[in-house]
């Protein structure tokens, strides 16, 4: 499939790293390399996700149509929604945290590189997992947040179910391996003089994120573990029958599945929040209000989850405190959004791609922020919950939010991963269509939702008013399709025809920007000693910086780091030329991963009542796992 | 936060034996007295007992994480790594108790 | 999630490189997988706790109960073995922080003798924790005699996930230890290696503090 198509494609991307083939990216412990992995692989799985919202919607495109049987529209429905959350906007932000946070940092690599290696690996794998069952029709049905008890063994009893849970099982332990990283990497790689409020306001808001999966994706692996023992061990906890509660599971999903919505926007916000004061040639408005504010979001994001319950009837304490804390939550949002304004006003705008996209987020998520708002009162979300206005609402901020704000990231970062310009022109037909596509689609919805249709119906009758929405929408889609087409063409055409791009494209001020386009493997030949949050613009424009703090790190730590002042690197030697030690590939946390995906595979064939069998694959996934741990521990990084 | 970097790798003095004994013998005088009071029925039916079970656990823990953990002398920064996600987790778990009727 | 942290566990990228804090990068990262569990754990514990006088049928852990067959269940939960293995696992704590600090002085005046020696005490380490498991074997096993398993009641779903993960967990550390042990006793650990032992170390306490909660919450509250 798509992954024998990643190694050819992205090869090219980094000519500066000397060896090439399937096997290079195999063994690539890079973080750059990793990033163009997880870049290639999650746009892959957003033409997927896109294909399922394509069928989905051709169904509905009138009332009573076939196109695909309601069983199908279940599966297409799940594994859209899964897929789309798990497999593309958290890659995606994935891709950047890999390509970027080093970069942003002034640091060579992530603080574990090969456990970096593997987190991908495990994604990779834990992606096809999922995915392939739905050649054969047994892709999970149970919707993307998979309510217990219809996903447990009496309502759920096929296979279906089997590749949801346990799929997301691994997916989680890519999360998390990824978070450690990441939070080490950001605390402990700073070139020194970058303090945390010095940090580019990407960087801060991953630094948020990963913490947000340290603590978020632990509560789905035990709500995970429960189902996973229902369903393969006979244990009760969501048997309804033996005193078990449906609620459990609900809580336990949404106290992760809420942070997980902010895991989903906030690398968005982290790329806008590069482009708008690149663009606006102006420093960001309010740099400490918007790093504050994203602690904030993250942190109240943990008090809110059971907004997403009202209709089971919490009562009154649980439903006021839980809607007031959504309201408080709208605040540190809502000043992010004016921030943004406030950057752009007053400045001297350009309007290249990524800076459309990036405005489009603001108008886009606005929106969705105030349906948002809406059903944080439990009155008024009783009428929508269930509804097309829910629908509405999410895709507001995860396609008009998330996606938008990627795309503007890769606009922005594609010079700099590849060394080429994008097309501006036909990046400018891109945006259009998506953005009058998007809002065709989606606008609709909020209307035939609160006409009363319901989400998750495979058909619906003609003459309740909502034929024309639907018919709306569908339009729209194909319009989306189109643009995605249009943004393919861009993105393979301009690798290899694009124009040249140097190293600062854009004159953006961060230190990612002071090396050159694609990076050396090496990243800084050397590490640079950063005196203020806009180290570019201390040196090509330093009347921006004017009004900022600068200071400059102690001379026992410079020296330390054998630190230089922040310079545009431009020579390109080898790693070895300038004595920088480089970790060596290694094909260890492929086959960890692999462990461990036999390992899970295991208990599909205890479902099909194999067993013997079933132990075998587990014991051996495990032998296997572990084995391959080991010689990966102990065998030297560089 | 993070300008103030440890350039020895043993600035801060881990404990020694002598305090690990005291640590290990107060963990177990209140383990005793944890399993003492559960054997007291006077005591388990008053309204004293929950509340002094906490109580004991709650000093177990500090003690092992001030001490064996070291979390008393080493950097601040571990201290905020481990007691955000506590906190998170208890204010979760009491917010369970009282969404499911047990508070 | 426990691999995962092995693995980042073990990666030494720090040596003679700079780091800002001057700080342990798997010191680090053990730290916030520490953070991750207490997230584990406290949704393991909650849910034991929510479904606690939850289960339909019995055994049940505090309480006696007959069968509609007229069978008499005791109340299950044995609480002097239990209160022998929570002490086990509590000595085991103090055995590993006397581990480390053999290492970390390692040929230090008041270290040459027993104190000094960190095989001894990594081996002491192992052994309480292998015997904790014993005492846990040992306690499923005889649960099961006595009709409660893992299907039985939401009890025994809640109860044997909850203390079979924590479990799990002291069966990783045992690994872990034994690990230790062996290349101490093929090289010889040296003071360098103390950061090793230091973090192998945060995570046995952590698997500690946690039995301390369960013993409390689970076993001494009706
Ligand atoms: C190509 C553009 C997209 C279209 C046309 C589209 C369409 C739809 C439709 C019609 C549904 C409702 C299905 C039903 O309730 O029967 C749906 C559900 C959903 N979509 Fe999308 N979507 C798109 C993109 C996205 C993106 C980018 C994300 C996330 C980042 C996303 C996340 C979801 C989720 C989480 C659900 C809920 C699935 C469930 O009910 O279990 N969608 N989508
Ligand atoms: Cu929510």
């Amino acid at each position: 499939m798509a992954s024998h198509a990643i190694p050819t494609h992205a090869s090219a991307a980094s000519p500066s790293s000397e060896q090439t083939g399937l096997w290079s990216w195999l063994t690539t412990v890079d973080h750059k390399r990793i990033g163009i992995l997880y870049l290639y692989t999650a746009l892959f799985y957003l033409l997927v996700g896109g294909l399922e919202a394509l069928l989905i919607r051709t169904q509905l495109a009138k009332p009573n149509l076939h196109v695909v049987s309601a069983e199908t529209y279940n599966q297409l429905f799940t594994m859209h929604g899964t897929t789309m959350v798990f497999l593309v906007v958290m890659p995606l932000s994935a891709a950047f945290f890999n390509y970027l946070i080093p970069l942003q940092i002034g640091a060579r690599d992530v603080a574990f590189p090969r456990l970096n290696a593997f987190s991908y690996w495990v994604y990779a794998l834990g992606g096809l997992f999922i995915t392939l069952p739905i050649f054969f029709g047994l892709a999970p049905n149970g919707g993307w947040f998979g309510y217990a008890p219809l996903s447990g063994p009496t309502y759920g009893g096929g296979f279906n179910m089997d590749f949801w849970v346990l799929g997301l099982q691994i997916l989680g332990i890519s999360s998390l391996a990824a978070a450690f990283n990441f939070i080490t990497t950001i605390i402990n790689l700073r070139a020194p003089g970058m303090t945390l409020m010095r940090m580019p306001m990407f960087t801060w808001m991953s630094f948020v994120v990963q913490f947000l999966i340290v603590l978020a994706f632990p509560v789905i692996t035990a709500a995970l573990f429960f189902l996973q023992f229902d369903r393969f061990f006979g244990t009760q906890f969501y048997e309804v029958s033996a005193g078990g509660d449906p609620l459990l599971w609900q809580h336990l999903f949404w106290v992760f599945g809420h942070p997980e919505v902010y895991i989903l926007i906030l690398p968005a916000f982290g790329l806008v929040s590069e482009v708008l004061p690149t663009h606006s040639r102006k420093p960001l408005f309010g740099y400490n209000v918007m790093a504050y504010s994203g602690i904030m979001i993250g942190f109240l994001g943990f008090g809110v989850w059971a907004h997403h319950m009202f209709a089971v009837g919490m009562g009154p304490v649980a439903d006021s405190i839980f809607s007031v804390a959504t309201m408080l939550i709208g605040i540190p949002t809502g000043v992010k959004i004016f921030n943004w304004i406030a950057t752009m006003y007053g400045g001297s705008l350009r309007f290249p791609t990524s800076m459309k996209f990036a405005i489009g987020l603001i108008a886009m998520f606005t929106i969705g922020g105030i349906s948002g708002v809406m059903h944080s009162s439990p009155p008024s979300d009783l009428q929508q919950t269930d509804t097309y206005f829910v629908v509405a609402h999410f895709h507001y901020v995860l396609y008009g939010g998330a996606i938008m704000g990627i795309f503007a990231g890769i606009y922005h970062y594609f010079p700099k991963i590849t060394g080429r310009f994008m097309s501006e022109k036909i990046g400018s037909w891109h945006f259009w269509l998506n953005f009058i596509g998007l809002n065709l689609t989606f606008f609709p919805m909020h209307f035939s939702g609160m006409l009363g249709m319901p989400r998750r119906i495979y058909t619906y009758d003609a003459g309740q008013g909502w034929d024309l929405f639907n018919l709306m929408s569908t339009t729209g889609t194909y319009m989306l399709m189109i643009a995605g087409l249009v943004f393919a063409y861009n993105f393979f055409s301009s690798r290899q025809r694009g124009a040249a791009a140097g190293n600062d494209p854009w004159g953006a001020p961060t230190l990612e920007w002071s090396i050159p386009s694609p990076p050396p493997e090496y990243n800084f030949a050397q590490i640079p000693e950063v005196a203020s949050r806009y180290p570019m613009w201390d040196l090509k424009a330093p009347d921006r910086t004017e009004g900022i703090a600068h200071s400059h790190a102690d001379a026992a730590t410079i020296a330390d780091a054998h630190a230089v002042p922040v310079h545009e690197e431009t020579e390109r030697r080898s790693a070895k030329e300038l004595g920088i030690p480089m970790p060596f590939p290694t094909i260890k946390p492929f086959m960890v991963a692999l462990g461990i995906l036999i390992l899970f595979s295991g208990l599909i064939v205890l479902h099909a009542g194999h067993f013997a069998l079933a132990m075998a694959t587990m014991l051996g996934g495990a032998a296997f796992m572990v084995g391959s741990l080991y010689a990966w521990l102990t065998s030297p990084l560089e | 936060m993070s300008t103030d970097r440890v350039h020895a790798d043993h600035v801060h003095e881990h404990p020694t034996w002598k305090q690990y004994k005291w640590v290990a013998l107060w963990l177990f005088i209140i383990t005793v007295a944890e399993v003492w009071a559960y054997y007291i029925p006077a005591l388990v039916n008053s309204k004293a007992f929950v509340p002094s079970i906490l109580l004991m656990m709650v000093v177990k823990f500090t003690i092992v994480v001030m001490f064996y953990m070291h979390l008393k002398y080493d950097h601040h920064l571990f201290r905020k790594l481990f007691t955000g996600p506590l906190t998170i987790a208890g204010i979760t778990l009491v917010a369970f108790l009282f969404l499911f009727g047990k508070l | 999630m426990a691999t995962a942290a092995a693995a980042g566990a073990h990666e030494a990228h720090e040596h003679a490189h700079y780091t800002t804090t001057g700080l342990n990068h798997r010191k680090i990262a053990m730290w916030a997988f520490i953070g991750s569990e207490c997230m584990l754990f406290g949704s393991l514990i909650s849910t034991y706790l929510v479904y606690k006088g939850r289960s339909v049928v019995g055994p049940f852990p505090h309480e006696a109960w007959t069968s509609p067959t007229g069978q008499v269940f005791k109340p299950i939960l044995n609480i002097p073995v239990t209160s022998a293995s929570t002490f086990v696992l509590l000595m085991s704590s103090l055995f590993m922080v006397l581990a480390l600090a053999a290492v970390e002085n390692k040929g230090k005046p008041g270290y040459e003798g027993l104190l000094g020696s960190s095989k001894f005490w990594l081996a002491a380490t192992a052994a309480a924790g292998a015997t904790f498991l014993g005492f846990q074997a040992y306690e499923f096993t005889s649960f099961v005699h006595e009709g409660l398993t893992i299907k039985t009641n939401l009890f025994g779903s809640s109860f044997f996930t909850l203390t079979g993960f924590h479990g799990t967990h002291v069966a990783v550390g045992v690994l872990w230890l034994m690990t230790m042990l062996f290349i101490d006793m093929k090289r010889g650990l040296q003071p360098k290696d103390a950061i090793n032992i230091d973090i192998m170390a945060l995570y046995w306490h952590f698997v500690d503090v946690v039995w301390i909660i369960i013993f409390a919450l689970v076993y001494l509250i009706k």
